[in-house]
């Protein structure tokens, strides 16, 4: 393997492996390389595992088993090579967003300070393939990678009390997609009308971390037949699968 | 059933959390102080996943529709059986139509209601702990009413255990070293281990924000798992202590991290209380 990993306790029942201190798609597909060998092996005392980014926490059962022991095993186990994983297949969705005033209601703001016009925003912002670096923060919360540095814009100095589900917005460098009404400071610049989280279906969250998103400029009337067919349970979010 | 005839501040049914499903940004969620709420369900001989009811603060007044058994463990609330005043940490039958009330809170935060053969609400993602967005509610609401079995009874129970509230009267969190303690100096960690500090307001099922600010720093990480009890060190220089109900991903570094005794102990604060780490 091509990364040297660090290897901490993080309390008496969970493991910490961490990656070099950078975002990258090379580390985030070492990561799930290790992750299917850690759920191939089938461990009986690893409970659970949870990663972002560039790390990876293990959680244990530590009336069975403890850090030392454990994190010899792993570092076996990353060293080991498992001809049989595939590699994890890539799949781009692509999720509709209404740019509308109405939804974007930062829009102008951002237009204005960088010296770029809305349509020119909407367009760079749709016209990008994110990589989805993890899942965390809030049910169903994507940490997206690659919004163009164009786009890259201060959160506000004090957040909103309510941003509503689906408002898709723009954060420092990240760009992303509130999956439920929350608190937040992001700048809210449209709106998706489909749940990113959904507890009644047997797989509540569809994503992945690895996988591909872009955004698809919708008008608002499109919005509301989605809206609509998303209640009913009849709207199927476009996915497809990428050769590289 | 229990009829919820007055909700309390803040009352929600818990079990031990949600598991295996962080990996899609979910809270563990669970008690608060999940020494007392094991306790209160061994004394009824129930499973330690029992669902019970998390009481904080005020507590709410409930009528039950058929008889069973209850315990009430943790913070002390004047709890009263129809007009009697009773214990925790002691069995009580309850017939129906009995009505359990709280009154004043005499010590600690969080108080847990136990009942024979745990609660029977609705299962989301294999826990009955309530989560915003998740489950219906989030609280209870008045009017809203929990199924639970209705059990033969046995024997009598009276089993009961003395004194068991003082495990949180201390004001020392022993925890761990978080996995950036060591990106801070010497001096720094001296701070954070030997600084009094003080819970405020800014307190819930989520987090737990300390007063004092104690080491200023711009040491900025990409974002990595967190777990309750997870101490986390901001810019300004404050602490944080994540709780059940907290986010499953942070960007702060982590400085501590609590044993479960620690956050039952923790759980058990009100505003204005002080606390110090101790490192184990």
């Amino acid at each position: 393997m091509k990364f040297k990993l660090k290897y901490k306790p993080f309390g008496d029942a969970a493991l910490l492996i961490e990656w070099p201190q950078k975002i990258s798609e090379d580390i985030l597909n070492d990561i799930q390389l290790f992750v299917s060998k850690i759920e191939n092996i089938n461990h009986k005392e690893i409970l659970e595992l949870n990663y972002v980014y560039n790390s990876l926490l293990v959680i244990y059962n530590n009336k069975n088993t403890q850090f030392t022991p454990l994190k010899i095993h792993l570092q076996n186990l990353y060293k080991k090579s498992f001809p049989t994983i595939q590699k994890v297949e890539n799949v781009l969705w692509k999720i509709p967003v209404c740019y509308d005033r109405e939804f974007g209601i930062d829009l102008p703001i951002l237009s204005q300070e960088k010296n770029i016009s809305i349509d020119e925003i909407i367009s760079m912002h749709s016209g990008t393939i994110y990589t989805i670096y993890g899942i965390g923060f809030l049910p169903g919360f994507l940490y997206l990678g690659g919004l163009p540095e164009s786009l890259h814009f201060p959160r506000k100095e004090t957040p909103r009390l309510n941003v509503p589900k689906g408002a898709v917005g723009i954060g420092g460098n990240q760009t992303g997609i509130y999956p439920k009404n929350s608190p937040g400071g992001w700048q809210i610049i449209g709106k998706t009308p489909i749940s990113l989280f959904n507890v009644n279906n047997e797989m509540p969250c569809e994503f992945k971390a690895s996988d591909k998103i872009s955004f698809k400029p919708i008008s608002r009337d499109e919005f509301n037949s989605i809206e609509l067919a998303e209640v009913n349970g009849n709207y199927k979010l476009n996915k497809s699968f990428i050769n590289d | 059933m229990i009829k919820v005839l007055h909700s309390g501040f803040y009352t929600s049914i818990q079990d031990k959390g949600r598991f295996r499903f962080r990996n899609i940004g979910v809270p563990v969620s669970g008690t608060m102080d999940s020494i007392s709420a094991g306790l209160a369900n061994a004394l009824l001989n129930n499973n330690d996943n029992d669902a019970l009811l998390e009481i904080a603060l005020n507590g709410p007044k409930l009528e039950f529709t058929k008889p069973t058994a209850i315990v009430i463990s943790g913070a002390e609330m004047s709890p009263k059986l129809n007009t009697n005043s009773i214990l925790n940490y002691r069995v009580y039958q309850v017939k129906k139509g009995d009505i359990i009330s709280f009154g004043k809170l005499q010590k600690g935060l969080y108080a847990y209601l136990a009942i024979q053969g745990g609660f029977q609400s609705k299962t989301v993602l294999k826990s009955k702990s309530f989560y915003d967005g998740l489950t219906v509610r989030s609280r209870l609401q008045k009017n809203d009413s929990i199924p639970y079995k209705s059990k033969a009874i046995v024997k009598t129970l009276n089993s009961a255990i003395k004194n068991t509230n003082s495990f949180f009267e201390t004001n020392i969190l022993e925890v761990f070293k978080g996995p950036e303690f060591e990106l801070f100096n010497f001096e720094e960690q001296r701070k954070l281990l030997q600084t009094k500090l003080t819970v405020t307001n800014s307190m819930n099922r989520m987090g737990y924000r300390l007063k004092e600010s104690v080491v200023l720093h711009n040491k900025s990480m990409i974002t990595s798992p967190v777990l309750p009890g997870t101490v986390q060190l901001t810019p300004s220089g404050h602490l944080i202590v994540l709780m059940k109900d907290a986010q499953t991903t942070g960007g702060y570094p982590r400085v501590f991290q609590l044993t479960e005794k620690s956050i039952s102990i923790l759980a058990q604060k009100k505003a204005g209380d002080s606390i110090k780490f101790s490192l184990l």
